[in-house]
């Protein structure tokens, strides 16, 4: 098992590096430039001291080379110092926005903790939700409730989230004004009035996205659990006088959850990617919101480190998965 | 169906224990034809959602195809003195803020949706199809070629799309013109970010498929390798192809609107469902029909598309047919 573990993360670094490489290239074969907006006014010489101070006069190889130093190499040191008070970064440059001429991560860290509470609730919510839907629909197969909840799951799975946070801002936002339809980072939670406030205006983007998560994970549960109803362990467990509850809960539910606890962490870094668009809907300053403001900006480090920490993602929790499926189901061996 | 034959090949094969899985010896006089496509057809009806859903398919793409024939009205005709109106005779999806004809502008929209979902989906179909067929049946590539699929996997492909759009939509608008080059690199772009999941289900049919004995068969009369692909292995993975296909024209339209939605899309005189909506989001608080019918469409159109799937899916996995 450890042996498998620190296999696939051998195998994960060649991967990222490359990924890192193909989102360098693609910016670097872009047409567009990051001094597109500058003045017509603004005299040539001027705009290549310019260039040469934005750190683009170089070869695009070093420029790799010095974006792989500064992402790998100065910020885990810059953030090492933050926390222990030491000076190992002294002197290095960090990646650096061209937009905002201040350290990437350090825009980044500001724009998490919106994404995360919005994204990483409704994921929690969408799974609450999803399992036990799934549980009685494979259950109580082709009764009235796994034939509405199957239909809730398809339309959920079926509609975009722009247009059910759409009308979501239609409905309660604008015509029974319920909910705010814009979100208010600069909130502070310090009573109970303004903690009121957040959660409210958190309602809507989070059941946009707890109803998509949910219909996808519904539909795997319920999947899953039909599989293992029709086991031969299951006649076995009802033969030998269990319960119905306990062969259901505690060992149809444990076997089924094994593929979808995979599902969950494979999806997990797909949410943040497609919370881009909600965040775009409801005006949360999140990461998404982040990425699509620096795409039309050109701002070619933090879309590059943006883009390389949603891929960084994805390996990471793909490497999870595989892991938990081994650690969840002892039949698994990796030799 | 009182066919007395008809009972009697249904009748005789259970007497013969093990052998219902054998077809009768001779083809029944009389008895109606049977082939996969027809059992899969028969199968595929009694799916009462995704029959509903084919007719409402059906429809949406007669709307959007023979729709501007009837109704003609050009989707970009300005009428400035009849904007904003509410649904009339004269226009039953009224007019948007330049008094643009909404119907015509939903069909046209609807043209393109559709048209993108097509080609995308054809374009990440025959490269995952490629992928996975030359992976499963050519052992010495099925190693780096499914490293590549799982580097595919891992690439964050929302914030790649939107990357190569903004970054290429300039230079091929130059070259093809806005729409045309918009549109090639839209399709291509969703095309190539989506093949992967096809590419891995035919390499595993493919790779059981390889197994079989009739393959063994072809391969020992000396088949040579483009036939046997061909002629032997393409038409078993049918199947889960046409099920892949589906899914990918509703996941290629919701790309679509999606990156229109971000007004990384087509132009703005260009319409599609995706950029109606986001045209019309900033005045949803005066005119939410303007909102609600296009995302309406889109809805409409990809769930449609996915009950097909799940019932093409049900119709083709025989375990469950005829259950």
């Amino acid at each position: 098992m450890l042996n498998f573990a620190l296999r696939r993360l051998m195998l994960a670094i060649p991967t990222l590096l490359f990924i890192s490489l193909v989102i360098f290239l693609l910016l670097e074969a872009s047409p567009g430039d990051p001094l597109g907006d500058v003045p017509l006014t603004v005299p040539p010489e001027v705009k290549e001291r310019m260039r040469e101070a934005l750190g683009l006069g170089q070869a695009w190889y070093i420029r790799y080379a010095l974006w792989l130093k500064q992402f790998f190499w100065v910020e885990p040191l810059y953030w090492f110092d933050r926390a222990f008070g030491t000076d190992f970064s002294a002197g290095m440059q960090r990646i650096i926005s061209f937009q905002s001429r201040s350290p990437v991560f350090d825009v980044i860290a500001q724009r998490l903790p919106q994404t995360l509470t919005v994204v990483g609730l409704s994921y929690l919510l969408g799974v609450m939700i999803a399992v036990p839907i799934g549980i009685v629909s494979a259950y109580r197969q082709y009764s009235w409730f796994d034939q509405i909840g199957t239909f809730v799951s398809m339309v959920g799975f079926s509609l975009p989230t722009f247009f059910t946070g759409v009308v979501l801002i239609i409905v309660f936002g604008i015509k029974l004004q319920w909910f705010p339809s814009i979100y208010d980072t600069t909130l502070r939670v310090t009573d109970w009035d303004s903690f009121l406030a957040q959660v409210r205006q958190m309602v809507m983007p989070v059941t946009v996205l707890a109803l998509y998560n949910a219909a996808q994970i519904s539909r795997f549960m319920r999947a899953s659990m039909l599989d293992n109803l029709r086991q031969d362990y299951v006649r076995t467990a009802r033969a030998k006088g269990l319960s119905e509850r306990v062969v259901v809960l505690k060992h149809v539910l444990r076997n089924s959850l094994i593929p979808v606890v995979t599902v969950i962490a494979l999806g997990l870094p797909a949410v943040f990617g497609g919370a881009i668009i909600t965040e775009q809907v409801f005006k949360v300053n999140g990461l998404g919101q982040l990425l699509i403001l620096a795409i039309n900006a050109n701002d070619i480090p933090m879309v590059m480190t943006l883009t390389f920490i949603f891929a960084a993602l994805i390996v990471v929790f793909t490497l999870v998965a595989d892991l938990l499926y081994g650690v969840l189901d002892p039949r698994i061996r990796y030799d | 169906m009182t066919d007395p034959k008809l009972v009697e090949e249904a009748a005789a094969p259970a007497a013969v224990p093990g052998a219902e899985a054998l077809p009768p010896d001779a083809p029944v006089e009389g008895a109606p034809m049977r082939s996969q496509g027809r059992d899969v057809w028969r199968q595929f009806r009694s799916h009462r959602g995704a029959m509903l859903a084919l007719v409402i398919f059906a429809a949406i793409v007669l709307f959007v195809s023979l729709g501007p024939v009837l109704w003609r009205i050009d989707p970009t005709f300005v009428d400035y003195r009849a904007r904003n109106q509410g649904f009339t005779l004269a226009h039953p999806f009224g007019t948007d803020q330049l008094g643009r004809d909404l119907l015509a502008r939903m069909m046209a929209g609807g043209q393109v949706s559709i048209a993108v979902g097509l080609v995308a989906m054809a374009i990440a179909l025959s490269l995952g199809s490629l992928v996975g067929v030359l992976s499963g049946y050519f052992r010495r590539l099925d190693a780096p070629l499914m490293r590549l699929t799982e580097l595919f996997l891992a690439l964050p492909l929302l914030p790649l799309l939107l990357l190569m759009v903004t970054l290429f939509r300039e230079p091929l608008g130059k070259a093809l013109g806005p729409a045309g080059g918009t549109f090639l690199l839209i399709v291509c772009a969703i095309g190539a970010t989506s093949w992967m999941q096809t590419a891995r289900i035919v390499r595993g049919d493919v790779l059981g498929l390889k197994e079989r004995e009739f393959i063994l068969a072809a391969k020992s009369i000396g088949t040579p390798a483009p036939r046997m692909i061909l002629r032997h292995v393409l038409p078993n993975v049918v199947s889960p192809i046409m099920v892949a296909a589906t899914l990918g024209i509703a996941t290629a339209i919701i790309t679509e609107s999606a990156l229109s939605f971000l007004g990384l899309g087509f132009p703005p005189d260009f319409p599609t469902w995706g950029r109606l909506l986001f045209d019309a989001v900033d005045q949803m608080q005066m005119y939410p029909w303007r909102v609600i019918l296009p995302g309406a469409f889109i809805s409409l159109t990809v769930l449609s598309v996915n009950y097909i799937g799940d019932g093409l899916r049900d119709a083709m996995d025989p375990r469950i047919r005829g259950r």
